[in-house]
């Protein structure tokens, strides 16, 4: 049979974000993948040259919707290193816990796209019911769900009350127990084994080659994590282990993540119970002095890189970032190779490709005109009447069942 | 400390490196490089001194000369930045991709965003501009200012 060349995407019901795939197969296998990228190229950086830096933090945590805070952070580390400016340790305390707790979010979301990219949208829909207990937490500290706007230069803008902290520990309890079942599902589920083992392999030496970074290099054994070898904010004080895997493939970066999210439990619990008191924050000037500084930050796709050159003004000569996607680019075209076709988006979606998840309703007026505002209770009992107008379908006794089973 | 056994080694392989390249602070080498043996001193810091990644490729407009930042990582977290300095007039550059396959995306950048020309670039596609970007503009400049909306009409630049 001769080759057959077709293109996926940029805009493909499978993937979530522009990215352009030529991918030529021979029947059911992949030959060869060419990916094209640049469908969202913004021009940050040449934005953050005329802006001063405080405007520069909100927009470069307007980076990504999910990894928010990885560039927010990395951008005031690089500034506050040239600015040589004495950050309050409760600062770097508060920020190593919103890390954290992003990470959470980022990985429980991603094994809910997981879920789906296979078919098995239970998954997709206990782990983000799951997520919303991370998204709450951080919405209480922050105000926010995704870009939190939590720093600033020389600290960050709120401090954590110790009835928080105690929410905190509540959420994590939950989630530990929950990740708990995750681990048992992806260790004993053999469906689930079988369907992402050998997918999207990747060898540990083609890791290494290609730069792959993150869990995705990790779940081919690359036993590299910014966190632990370029240690920054309260990393060094903390005890984790990092998760590595030699399954080389999906499955072996499923488990990665799932590992990584117990790790996250545990330096979450660490760092609430050594927070020092004190400041979070000291008064920066607006001026930053020349200077120069590269900072490395562990996001939860991989390492973020930016790079900062400071003129004496109060904006940037020069914002350099590369997010981690873009070094995982080719480890991609490499996993696609002799994959079959119906594997694509699952092997896409292993790098955990960035995509914008700040899509969300809010509305905070309740006195003002507009559409009715309708509390949980009510919003579940009118889709419970209008599936049984509209489809035919009653779920009144099921829901009954349920909640006896529950009390 | 392995960052100054690092540094000696280096200034000790190439002398005329000697009082460029300074350690800027616990893990980060910064090495200010004469163009000429420039690839030596990649070849020589991939080879012999245990760079195994490169992390970025960041451009710099200097006025008339263009920087570029070659950010190698070793696997104990130690950056090294080797900058090299390109002419604005001809900025030649060679491909690095050999050493780093990953080095070709960040390689594209420089010639999308600062008009490089990188020798040895494997062909492919541009990035990250799209295909109708006009030639000749190089929007990480300094001298280069937004003048079309996003419809393509033209507009007082209010920087």
């Amino acid at each position: 049979m001769s080759n057959v060349t077709i293109p996926v995407g940029p805009q493909h019901p499978a993937l979530k974000e522009p990215a352009s795939f030529k991918i030529t197969i021979n029947g059911e296998r992949i030959e060869r993948a060419d990916v094209r990228l640049g469908y969202n190229h913004r021009g940050v950086e040449k934005a953050c040259e005329e802006r001063n830096y405080i405007q520069d933090i909100y927009l470069i945590e307007r980076v990504c919707g999910i990894c928010s805070h990885s560039h927010s952070t990395a951008f005031v580390l690089a500034v506050e290193e040239i600015a040589a400016i004495e950050v309050p340790k409760r600062a770097f305390y508060i920020r190593t816990i919103i890390a954290e707790l992003e990470r959470i979010h980022s990985h429980l979301l991603w094994l809910g796209v997981a879920g789906h990219e296979i078919g098995f949208d239970t998954l997709l829909m206990y782990s983000w019911r799951d997520r919303e207990i991370v998204m709450d937490i951080l919405n209480m500290l922050t105000g926010n769900r995704v870009n939190y706007g939590i720093n600033t230069i020389g600290g960050v803008r709120r401090d954590i009350t110790p009835k928080q902290a105690q929410e905190i520990l509540c959420g994590i309890d939950k989630l530990e127990e929950r990740t708990r079942y995750y681990i048992e599902l992806a260790t004993e589920e053999v469906t689930l084994i079988n369907r992402l083992s050998g997918v999207g392999f990747l060898s540990h030496e083609d890791a290494l080659h290609l730069g792959a970074i993150g869990p995705t290099g990790r779940g081919s054994a690359v036993d590299r994590d910014i966190r632990r070898d370029d240690p920054y904010l309260s990393y060094p004080e903390l005890q984790f282990k990092i998760v590595t895997d030699d399954h080389c493939d999906v499955y072996g970066r499923t488990l990665v993540r799932v590992g990584e999210l117990m790790e996250s439990y545990g330096m979450i619990r660490q760092l609430l119970q050594n927070i020092p008191e004190g400041p979070i924050s000291v008064k920066a000037p607006r001026k930053i002095p020349a200077g120069r500084a590269f900072s490395r930050y562990e996001a939860p796709r991989g390492e973020d890189v930016h790079y900062i050159q400071a003129n004496g003004t109060d904006m940037p000569e020069r914002v350099k970032l590369r997010a981690p996607t873009l070094a995982n680019v080719q480890s991609v075209a490499r996993m696609l190779e002799n994959s079959y076709l119906a594997d694509v988006p699952i092997v896409v979606a292993s790098i955990d490709p960035c995509f914008s998840c700040t899509d969300r309703m809010i509305s905070l007026r309740t006195d003002g005109p507009g559409e009715k505002l309708m509390s949980w209770p009510e919003l579940h009992a009118f889709s419970l009447d209008w599936n049984r107008k509209n489809r035919g379908i009653d779920f009144t006794n099921l829901n009954k069942r349920l909640i006896e089973k529950k009390v | 400390m392995k960052e100054k056994s690092l540094l000696q080694e280096l200034e000790s392989k190439f002398p005329q490196l000697e009082g460029k390249a300074v350690i800027q602070r616990a893990r980060r080498i910064f090495v200010d490089h004469p163009h000429d043996s420039f690839y030596e001193v990649f070849d020589f810091s991939v080879k012999n001194l245990g760079c195994t990644m490169l992390c970025t490729l960041t451009g710099i407009d200097e006025d008339v000369m263009l920087a570029v930042i070659y950010n190698l990582g070793r696997d104990d977290g130690i950056l090294i930045n080797l900058i090299v300095r390109v002419p604005k007039e001809a900025p030649i550059l060679k491909s690095v991709s050999s050493y780093f396959p990953n080095a070709v995306l960040y390689e594209r950048e420089l010639v999308d965003l600062f008009g490089m020309k990188v020798e040895g670039l494997p062909e492919g596609y541009r990035y990250p501009l799209p295909d109708n970007w006009p030639e000749g503009q190089f929007p990480l400049r300094k001298d280069w200012k937004q003048n079309h909306d996003n419809a393509g009409k033209e507009v007082q630049s209010d920087v």
